[in-house]
């Protein structure tokens, strides 16, 4: 294929098209750089997410274009909440019930799996990812399956299971664009909704052309899409299985949804005689009254776009097809007992705390060395690995912006408090940080002190010792101007200082 | 395993969460639908990267000819269409992969999103919905509700076993933000709005 130049997508009347996860306004990077690399994993060692964050940030194209095409993101968001009047509403809506179904969640697991099972599907349950690993293989090894196709899924990432599938000898198609990128890189996803989004062009082109043969001159996205496309369709017709995920499960009708942009659950599950969806514990909603309030919340939320164009429901098998559900634990009924932490389980994924955070938006999800990058990761991955991420609840500016945009309200700038204290108090604390907590003194020892700077309506960094934001051992100092007046928060510098971007139109970022 | 089962469940219960939490009642949000759907569904469906197409009352099939400018394929799931290519008990879902067009009926619409909902009635085979180039889709402007609410209102959820909203046609941004329709599935979706 030859070079193609293509114009912006518009609408029979002209307007631009932004749905999906499209940006709103032309973004595009000017040079070639070498991508950073993400944090590096030595074992069970903490994770340095800022040495990581710092190699991201001195990649000045990588980094200026994460930020713009995020903070875009978080734009499009904020037009589409003011679309809709009943918005807030919504979000005490999808909150309220998210705490039903988690307070009764054994009844409405045992509710789904009746309804499930009577329709033709068959529920597994797996306490963690290597017993779900298990489970999926020896489905697959019992029909024979070599080829596998499959939609993304969080979860599935959660449990290794690509690694594990290579092992075995079963081979693994991811089929969303994003994901695709990142398994042909050998790379995980950096975000949960656009996995890839930390690449410039240049760097799929360069990736694409050491496995897929594209030109490697070649850097223009349609092209590179299209090279894909034609690349993975035969792998998709010859594939003898088909995993999803689940975004939500409809305990009342045994139904499980699956929202995509490219209709790859739907390739997945429909394409192949074998529909296997692994699918979090969590993701149970009561009825279908409560669905439309997260199919109107999630896309809105991850990308600003009204709907994603797939939302696929599954009900049961078709006809003289198969299909399974692997409902997995993995450490969320061990969280539901977490007093200050059980409501990170309301999470949807939907990606919009880490579009709005500062240090998301600045260092990379790779950075995290984590499944869960950004704000949401601060606070679930130390249930995964209390050690392996103690550090990653620094990384935060406590600007409270996710909480603000998060559409189930979960208190994630709190829980960020809240982990650097419970950590603090397990001794689980590198030396750095023992430094920063010591000249920090209560304010960030303490949630209820910290918690009572808020309705000031400044961030917890003003009342922050000097020394703390911007001595040199805090590397979110670094690489930043000292603000002319403390009473300035880093948000507000932040804004004032992006040359490249037009004004904030959010209730998040100070409120 | 019915052990791990088991373990889950009590664990559950083990560490149920404190306090009353309630079901809330969802309200239908529908007090401000306008009479006339169809201009809104227009607007949704077009902001999402679909076309409508210009009905014709003499001749309605005509914008769905009009529609095919591209060599290939064309399988229709609708009786008002011939295609040259049928669906029979015995065709397998990859048996779709080298259909150019597909012309189909949504089973409803929804005016807030710009979606059509097909279930395995409408499509016949599942990937008939996904696998063609293009699709063609009617659509009876009295089945198109206001918003999400309204549409799980239907009784389409507790009838099919699979059921999709298709909003537009497939797309993709993850390189730099570029929209790109057709990055696996259709590149492009037409509706003509015909009871
Ligand atoms: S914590 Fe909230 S904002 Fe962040 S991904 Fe989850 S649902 Fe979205």
């Amino acid at each position: 294929m030859t070079a193609e130049l293509h114009e912006e997508l518009t609408d029979p009347h002209g307007e631009q098209l932004d749905h999906g996860a499209a940006s709103s306004r032309p973004l595009k990077s000017r040079i070639a750089e070498p991508q950073p690399r993400g944090a590096k994993i030595r074992g069970n060692r903490p994770v340095d997410q800022s040495e990581a964050a710092n190699r991201f940030m001195a990649a000045t194209e990588h980094e200026a274009m994460h930020d713009a095409r995020l903070w875009d993101l978080r734009q499009k968001r904020d037009k589409e909440m003011h679309g809709i009047e009943e918005w807030e509403e919504l979000r005490n809506l999808a909150s309220g019930i998210k705490e039903h179904t988690l307070s009764k969640l054994d009844y409405y697991l045992e509710l789904f799996e009746k309804n499930a099972t009577a329709n033709g599907i068959k529920v597994h349950w797996a306490k963690d990812g290597a017993e779900h690993n298990a489970i999926v293989l020896e489905i697959l090894r019992s029909r024979g399956v070599e080829r596998l196709i499959k939609s993304k899924s969080m979860l599935t990432e959660e449990c290794g299971f690509r690694e594990f599938m290579a092992h075995n000898h079963v081979e693994v198609i991811e089929t969303d664009l994003g994901e695709r990128i990142q398994q042909l890189d050998d790379e995980a996803p950096s975000h949960v909704v656009v996995p890839a989004v930390h690449k410039l062009r240049t760097d799929v082109a360069s990736v694409f052309a050491k496995t897929i043969g594209s030109d490697p001159d070649n850097a223009d996205a349609h092209y590179l899409t299209e090279c894909q496309r034609e690349a993975t369709r035969p792998l998709i017709l010859s594939a003898q299985a088909g995993m999803t995920g689940g975004n939500f499960v409809v305990a009342e009708t045994g139904t499980f949804v699956v929202c995509t942009n490219e209709g790859n659950a739907d390739l997945s599950a429909n394409t192949p005689p074998l529909h296997i969806a692994s699918i979090g514990i969590e993701k149970l909603i009561p009825g279908l009254n409560e669905l439309p309030v997260f199919i109107r919340l999630l896309s809105r939320s991850a990308l600003g776009s009204p709907i994603t164009q797939y939302t696929s429901h599954f009900r049961g098998p078709r006809e003289g097809g198969e299909m399974h559900v692997v409902l997995v634990d993995n450490g969320r009924s061990e969280r539901l007992g977490m007093e200050k932490f059980w409501p990170g389980l309301k999470c949807i994924r939907c990606g919009a705390c880490m579009n709005t955070c500062p240090v998301f938006r600045r260092s990379g999800g790779l950075s995290y060395g984590a499944t869960y990058a950004g704000p949401i990761g601060l606070i679930i991955d130390p249930t995964f690995n209390v050690h392996k991420y103690r550090n990653l609840p620094y990384s935060s500016t406590m600007n409270g912006s996710c909480t603000n945009v998060c559409p189930v309200k979960i208190n994630i700038h709190e829980q960020i408090a809240d982990w650097r204290k419970t950590l603090a108090g397990d001794g689980e604390i590198s030396p750095v940080k023992k430094v920063m907590m010591k000249a920090a003194g209560e304010v960030l020892a303490s949630p209820v002190v910290y918690r009572a700077s808020l309705p000031l309506g400044r961030s917890a960094l003003r009342h922050l010792p000097h020394f703390m934001l911007y001595n040199k051992l805090n590397t979110w100092g670094r690489k930043r101007d000292i603000p002319e007046t403390p009473k300035q928060t880093f948000n507000e510098w932040y804004r004032k200082n992006r040359k490249s971007q037009e004004k904030s139109q959010s209730e998040g970022e100070n409120s | 395993m019915s052990g791990s089962r088991d373990a889950i469940l009590g664990a559950i219960r083990h560490n149920h969460i404190q306090g009353e939490h309630p079901r809330p009642a969802v309200p239908l949000f529908d007090q401000a639908a306008p009479a006339d759907l169809k201009v809104l569904f227009q607007k949704s469906l077009e902001r999402m990267g679909g076309k409508i197409l210009i009905p014709d009352v003499p001749d309605p099939m005509a914008p769905v000819r009009q529609a095919i400018v591209k060599p290939g394929p064309v399988v229709s799931c609708v009786p008002e269409f011939e295609g040259d290519m049928k669906i029979t008990p015995q065709t397998k879902p990859t048996d779709i992969a080298p259909v150019e067009y597909a012309v189909l009926r949504a089973a409803f619409g929804v005016a807030e999103t710009g979606s059509l909902c097909f279930t395995e009635k409408q499509l016949h085979v599942n990937t008939t919905g996904f696998l063609p180039q293009h699709l063609i889709v009617l659509l009876d402007p009295a089945q198109i509700v206001y918003n999400l609410h309204n549409a799980y209102q239907r009784p389409e959820w507790l009838q099919a076993h699979y059921a999709v909203f298709q909003s537009g046609p497939s797309a993709t941004a993850d390189i730099e933000g570029v929209l790109v329709h057709g990055a696996q599935g259709v590149r492009s979706l037409s509706v003509l709005l015909q009871p």
